[in-house]
């Protein structure tokens, strides 16, 4: 599809690539405002998702250590680095492994224990909830540190709405109880084989996983100098 | 004792103590009586002591689940989650610049750090984390150390109360209000500042402020050294902290423990020298360390973090003296799609844009109007992906990390914050020690429940 304007110049051109094209529409028009008879045009603006990023070797910087690393380490044990790791992201300086469930036990055993790689210090897990990812809503994204190399890397594992269950890498990494907990209490992501998953910050009898994409924020109007405010979630929003 | 209070709601003492064993509660009573009617069971009974979630030396609403044999507590467990506010779910619905005042009531004895992680976790979503000003960054690390010698103060400070020794307390209370002053005069509030701003700094040092900063530096020094002069050596704060809350190397490791607990294990691991941002190698400090692993050592590392922040405090005031020469040297990213439009001035109906600013957008320049409009109502749209930026803060690695969609809210902003993760230690700190330990191992770990719970 190419935007209004085409080649001419002065004007601005995109062509939008097929993948781009393909990719889901995410936004339509502009300022959030719907259902006004638009005569800007604007309202038939269509933004796409931005299509995943996938990156090949050399990934740059110790990047490509880790990764041929992990890939013998994972080739010795049996499985290789294809089977394990679905895709390698490197954006923005960092550097991302999106790890098949069944494997992240393995990879992260070989990350710890493996002296070319010693990722000794576990940063914490940060769960994202993506409902328009269908068979892939929630992901767990793993932060770890190496102090012995000086190097991070980020795991990112994603497991079905229908499906929820992502082994807990709690065996390996004993830090990450209280991070699995709070994962599994925002988002209701069930680490499997973690020693006591229960609810952390919320209370136990809570029903629901509030930071969830389809939990509703809540909130009560707010009257301020006799004008209303509502709630944060009802005000106007510019998607 | 009171028979009103029980350990399950709506029970009898009688169900109570057929269910649970006998039940105690705090509401006082004749010791006699009690010892009295407790001879039959013997001195090796167990006893499950709740402390917290009220409790002053808990740092906050910590509830600890100890359980007792004599004095010695055999299982230590935290229970947290009294102070949770929704911070990272309600970020998600507002734009990227409020995001940094939500992050800064999160750990509220170290504010700037908070903002400092999510702005630079955002900035690099954004992509301008070259582009930041000199100035900015200068600010920046000013309020960092700053912010350091505060929170660690109000760590020592508190622990000295806990221990009994209101002294120590009051003499470390005292010198962090004057950090405070300074904060309130830099940024305009003592805590909750939102004052580091994705893209910058919400404005420039206000007139003197250098010179206040610098008085500071001259009298700060004597007021650490009469605080070391009334801890350091003190028999009865070592006897209540050397060989307390024992955590080696392998534990911080196998725990994933970083900041003053990991470097008096006696690794030199400081985020400023090994990942440094904002500048940090630029810097002349040392990392101080220490190899007794104990909570006696903590506080010896927070002592010394405080005078080399001193000494990086007084290197950004050299380098802003140095730039004071240069004309309009900017304090935010100078991008008109990102960097706040307005500059702020102090009103009749207190801070607001300044007036040249108003006359500016409501006189000469239509696209300054509408910069100012979309940038104020809408925000900024920051590109999609995800970014995870760990700093140094005076309690350990405090990581952000954010995810956008593309949009102008965070899609997911999370903190990795230190507290919350070396709760973990809680107890591998106390199991097998004193119930007396138990206090001063939660304060060498210097949490605050706002950074535990969000």
């Amino acid at each position: 599809m190419v935007t209004p304007g085409g080649d001419e110049p002065g004007l601005p051109a995109r062509q939008d690539t097929e993948e781009q094209a393909d990719a889901p529409v995410i936004r339509t028009g502009m300022f959030g405002v719907h259902g006004t008879q638009d005569t800007s045009g604007y309202g038939r603006l269509q933004v796409h998702r931005a299509p995943p990023i996938v990156s090949e070797p050399p990934y740059g910087g110790y990047f490509d250590a880790v990764a041929e690393a992990l890939a013998s380490a994972l080739t010795a044990d049996g499985s290789g680095f294809g089977d394990a790791i679905e895709r390698v992201v490197v954006d923005r300086g960092e550097l991302t492994f999106y790890v098949r469930r069944a494997h992240l036990l393995a990879v992260a055993d070989k990350l710890l224990h493996d002296p070319a790689l010693r990722f000794e210090i576990f940063s914490g897990v940060s769960g994202v909830h993506y409902p328009n990812e269908t068979g892939r809503e929630l992901h767990a994204v793993y932060h770890l540190l190496s102090i012995t190399h000086n190097r991070r890397l980020r795991l990112e594992v994603a497991a079905p709405d229908a499906d929820p269950h992502i082994p807990s890498v709690t065996p390996v990494y004993p830090a990450a109880n209280w991070h699995e907990r709070e994962t599994y209490d925002f988002f209701g992501i069930v680490f499997d084989g973690h020693p006591a998953l229960t609810r952390i910050e919320m209370p136990d009898d809570w029903l629901g996983h509030p930071q969830r994409k389809d939990y509703p924020l809540g909130g009560v109007p707010v009257e301020y100098r006799g004008a209303k405010v509502p709630p944060p979630d009802e005000r106007r929003s510019y998607t | 004792m009171s028979t009103e209070t029980h350990a399950t709601p709506g029970a009898s003492d009688a169900e109570a103590e057929a269910t649970e064993g006998r039940v105690y509660n705090v509401a006082g009573g004749d010791w006699d009586e009690l010892v009295a009617n407790d001879e039959e069971r013997g001195p090796n009974e167990q006893i499950v002591v709740n402390m917290g979630p009220q409790h002053p030396s808990t740092h906050g609403v910590l509830r600890l689940i100890l359980t007792l044999e004599g004095e010695t507590v055999t299982d230590a467990r935290a229970s947290i989650g009294y102070l949770h506010t929704g911070i990272e779910k309600n970020m998600e619905y507002r734009t990227w610049t409020q995001g940094s005042t939500f992050v800064t009531r999160c750990d509220y004895l170290m504010p700037l750090f908070n903002e400092a992680a999510y702005c630079l976790a955002v900035e690099r979503l954004l992509g301008i984390e070259d582009k930041l000003p000199e100035r900015a960054k200068l600010i920046r690390v000013l309020l960092l150390e700053l912010n350091r010698i505060g929170s660690h103060l109000g760590g020592i400070g508190p622990f000295g109360m806990e221990l009994g020794a209101t002294t120590i307390f009051l003499h470390g209370l005292r010198m962090r209000e004057y950090v405070l002053d300074l904060f309130e005069l830099i940024t305009g509030l003592r805590m909750n500042h939102a004052f580091i701003r994705p893209g910058g700094v919400a404005q420039d040092l206000p007139a003197g402020g250098i010179e206040a900063v610098r008085d500071f530096l001259r009298k700060a020094p004597g007021w650490v050294a009469d605080l070391r002069k009334l801890i350091d050596a003190n028999p009865v704060f070592k006897a209540r902290t050397e060989g307390v809350a024992y955590l080696d190397l392998e534990g911080c490791m196998a725990l994933g423990v970083t900041g003053p607990m990991l470097r008096a294990t006696g690794l030199p691991w400081d985020l400023r020298k090994s990942q440094p941002c904002l500048d940090y190698e630029t810097y002349d400090f040392d990392v101080p360390t220490t190899d007794t692993c104990d909570a006696y050592g903590r506080y010896l590392i927070r002592m010394q973090e405080i005078e080399e922040s001193l000494r990086i405090v007084e290197q950004v005031l050299d380098r802003l003296a140095d730039r004071a020469g240069v004309v309009n040297d900017p304090w935010l990213v100078q991008d008109a799609k990102i960097g706040w439009p307005a500059r702020l001035s102090l009103g009749p109906d207190g801070l607001g844009p300044s007036p040249e600013h108003i006359a500016h957008i409501m006189g000469q320049s239509m696209e300054a109007l509408i910069h100012h409009f979309k940038l104020v109502t809408e925000g900024f749209r920051v590109p999609s992906g995800q970014a995870y930026v760990p700093i140094e803060s005076p309690k350990g690695e405090l990581g952000c990390h954010v995810v956008s969609d593309g949009g102008t809210r965070p899609y997911r902003a999370h903190l990795r914050d230190p507290s919350f993760h070396h709760m973990q230690a809680v107890s591998v700190l106390c199991e097998g020690g004193n119930l007396a330990d138990v206090i001063p191992a939660i304060a060498s770990i210097d949490p605050v429940i706002g950074g535990v719970d969000r």
